[in-house]
């Protein structure tokens, strides 16, 4: 065991070579403990060496990084002033271009098409429901402009009908809104859903938005919803 | 190509009224031509008064976002990886305490946050809330921008350790690595400054947070997403079998800072310098190329003295003003990523009748009703940050490239096996591997038990 010094060239990579295990009292193998002339490369540096070259700029480098650090922190005093914004549809902008569906980072969309009840008109002719010259009044697929059949469609009172979007279907393409803004009262609208945005730093609809759309809008109100008033 | 070149190719508002009657079609086209569509949504059938009683308004949902605590949440979950990790590498220096951080960290930030908020992209906030003061950067967002660092500074890479869930996915995936030719492995680590730098110069100017949309790994994290994205995720996990961390040590911008800070970390990842074996276990276990192999010659060359460096310095100098040069050209075509350069070239276009159609943008544009000259000048603003942004990449490249050489230059010598502080990840593998780290575990093993015979 003792025939192998320590710095022989040794391919064996077991533990039980060089000097270990032995009873020998082994002063400088412990990794903590190191002589003061080691290279500044301990664990632990070394207190009683002059400092190094290295460990000089390295001291240096942390003081000044560290000045960094406390100009960033004015920055993270003025930012939190500042309240936690999420994104949203303006939908005075949006042109309902079909891009919300395509370009979230999720799939499907976190845009989803919201029905905004207060300004529907129930309409027994719903052109955000029914294709343009539809076969028949009726919930047939062909006649419908959702292609995922998202819009229920329910018969209240004749002769209106409500029109209910299901979420799990709707993948935000937006066809349902043009038809309904174009024609009719623009109940439809796309909104994104909190519950499913997972508010990217940046949005990556907002990026190809046409229509500048996307806006940042304070957590606590973080919808954009039409109502009577607004819409005059 | 970027997301945003395809915008104005497909318009599948048109494939609609194209079933439409023809009469209906020209007078739809006109309506949305002229104006934008919600003006004229009007209250053409007004609601119906239903009866008292008859009929309850089905409320219009609004489910919250994520709940602000939960960003708290986030920032101590970040703290306490962070220490675990380096408590791993540093005191306990076992590779199975990294490991297990390592998969909490890949499974919280990576499966349960989804990859987002993520230090990497973080780059990007802090550098748009300096560029725009309007945008509000959120405290927790700052945090993991700063605390990597920090510890880093301190502990070296022990976030890349175990914390990072980009680097957990791709150090889990490594299988069978190669080794790198030294020379190769130099060059391609220029591009993470490269990428840092256009990072940094598209977040600036708000054209594009490139390092989210080329993020390799998101799409996996959240089980789903756009092919491109995939197919980068699919590519990077099946090269990463064979080169380790590929993304980390090619790409990754983050990186970059944090194997400049690394190397000055005051604390860091060390095998045993004084009585290394130089039986290159260490070398062979690394998978990512991070050990530096001993000098050749057995005293250690001379320093290169002072004309070395002047020589290297010119260079570097001189590397500098060709990539300014470089990046100031580059700078224009880079400014058509930016929606309101294109924007306002489209429009000059359609004006001066060189396009004779219109796109969405253009459409929605116009119908906003504002004059052209201002649209002009702010693109012809952010045409100017371009190109003095694109000089100043140009010459950072150029100085990295320098400093790179006079780094190797000048690296302090040394006779045995040691981690290269700037690359090493902080994995902790070379510490199950090491024979003398083994021996000394086991040292201090023994030490702590007690000794029925002690007097
Ligand atoms: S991308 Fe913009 S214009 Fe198109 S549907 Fe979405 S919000 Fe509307
Ligand atoms: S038409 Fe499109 S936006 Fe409207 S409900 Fe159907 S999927 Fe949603
Ligand atoms: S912020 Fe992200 S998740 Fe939310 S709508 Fe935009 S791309 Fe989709
Ligand atoms: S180099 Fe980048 S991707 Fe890799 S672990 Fe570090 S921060 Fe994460």
């Amino acid at each position: 065991m003792a025939d192998q010094h320590p710095s022989s060239q040794c391919g064996c990579g077991s533990g039980a070579c060089g000097n270990g295990g032995s009873a020998k009292p082994s002063p400088a193998s412990i990794q903590f403990k190191k002589p003061a002339s080691a290279p500044a490369k301990s664990a632990v540096p070394a207190a009683a060496a002059p400092p190094s070259r290295r460990q000089f700029v390295g001291g240096a480098l942390r003081g000044a990084f560290l000045f960094v650090l406390g100009a960033a922190t004015s920055l993270i005093a003025r930012v939190s002033q500042k309240e936690r914004t999420v994104w949203q549809i303006d939908p005075t902008k949006c042109i309902a271009c079909t891009n919300c569906a395509n370009h979230c980072v999720l799939t499907p969309s976190a845009v989803k098409c919201v029905q905004q009840y207060p300004i529907c008109g129930y309409c027994k002719l719903c052109t955000g429901y029914f294709e343009p010259e539809p076969n028949a009044l009726n919930t047939a697929a062909e006649n419908q402009v959702c292609p995922t059949g998202a819009i229920e469609r329910r018969a209240l009172e004749d002769p209106y009908y409500e029109y209910n979007i299901d979420e799990e279907l709707c993948i935000g393409c937006g066809k349902c809104v043009v038809g309904c803004v174009v024609f009719g009262n623009g109940s439809f609208s796309l909104q994104i859903r909190h519950d499913r945005c997972v508010n990217c730093n940046e949005c990556a609809i907002a990026m190809v938005c046409p229509a500048d759309a996307f806006v940042r809008v304070p957590a606590s109100q973080p919808y954009l919803l039409k109502t009577r008033e607004k819409q005059g | 190509m970027n997301a945003r070149g395809q915008f104005p190719i497909h318009n599948l508002q048109f494939s609609i009224l194209n079933s439409l009657a023809p009469l209906l079609r020209v007078l739809l086209l006109l309506v949305v031509l002229l104006s934008p569509l919600a003006t004229f949504a009007a209250e053409r059938f007004p609601p119906p008064e239903f009866e008292p009683g008859t009929y309850t308004m089905p409320p219009t949902t609004t489910p919250p976002p994520r709940l602000a605590v939960m960003e708290i949440v986030d920032v101590a979950v970040l703290l306490g990886a962070l220490s675990l990790s380096t408590y791993g590498v540093l005191v306990k220096r076992s590779r199975r305490h990294v490991f297990w951080v390592m998969v909490f960290s890949l499974l919280y930030f990576g499966f349960v946050r989804q990859g987002c908020v993520c230090s990497i992209g973080s780059i990007q906030d802090v550098t748009l809330a300096l560029f725009d003061k309007s945008y509000a950067v959120p405290v927790s967002v700052l945090l993991f921008f700063l605390l990597p660092l920090v510890f880093t500074l301190f502990f070296g890479r022990s976030f890349c350790a175990a914390v990072c869930p980009l680097g957990a996915a791709q150090d889990i995936v490594t299988w069978k690595p190669i080794k790198l030719p030294v020379w190769l492995e130099h060059a391609l680590g220029v591009i993470p400054f490269l990428y840092l730098g256009a990072a940094v110069l598209f977040a600036a100017t708000g054209t594009a947070f490139v390092i989210c949309e080329w993020d390799p790994f998101v799409a996996f994290f959240r089980r789903g997403g756009s092919f491109k994205m995939l197919a980068l995720g699919a590519g990077f996990l099946a090269v990463g079998l064979f080169i380790g961390r590929p993304y980390c040590r090619f790409l990754c911008p983050y990186g970059a800072i944090l194997s400049v800070l690394s190397r000055f970390a005051k604390w860091n990842v060390t095998l045993t310098p004084d009585d290394c074996l130089k039986c290159q276990i260490c070398d062979v276990a690394c998978p990512f190329g991070a050990i530096a192999e001993p000098d050749e010659a057995a005293p250690p060359k001379p320093r290169p003295g002072f004309g070395r460096l002047v020589v290297l310095g010119t260079l570097t100098l001189l590397l500098m003003a060709g990539g300014a040069w470089l990046g100031g050209r580059l700078g224009l075509p880079m400014s058509k990523l930016n929606r309101t350069v294109s924007l306002a070239e489209r429009i000059a276009a359609e004006d001066s009748g060189a396009i004779k159609d219109v796109n969405d943008a253009s459409k929605a544009w116009r119908a906003l009703g504002k004059p052209a000259h201002e649209l002009h000048a702010e693109a012809l603003r952010v045409r100017g940050q371009f190109r003095f942004g694109g000089l100043l990449l140009g010459a950072f490249v150029g100085l990295v490239i320098g400093a790179k050489l006079i780094g190797l230059a000048f690296a302090h010598p040394h006779d045995v096996y040691e981690p290269n502080l700037a690359n090493c990840v902080a994995c902790g593998r070379c510490y199950s591997y090491c024979p003398k780290v083994l021996v000394a575990a086991k040292r201090s093993e023994k030490k702590e038990m007690p000794r029925p015979t002690a007097a």
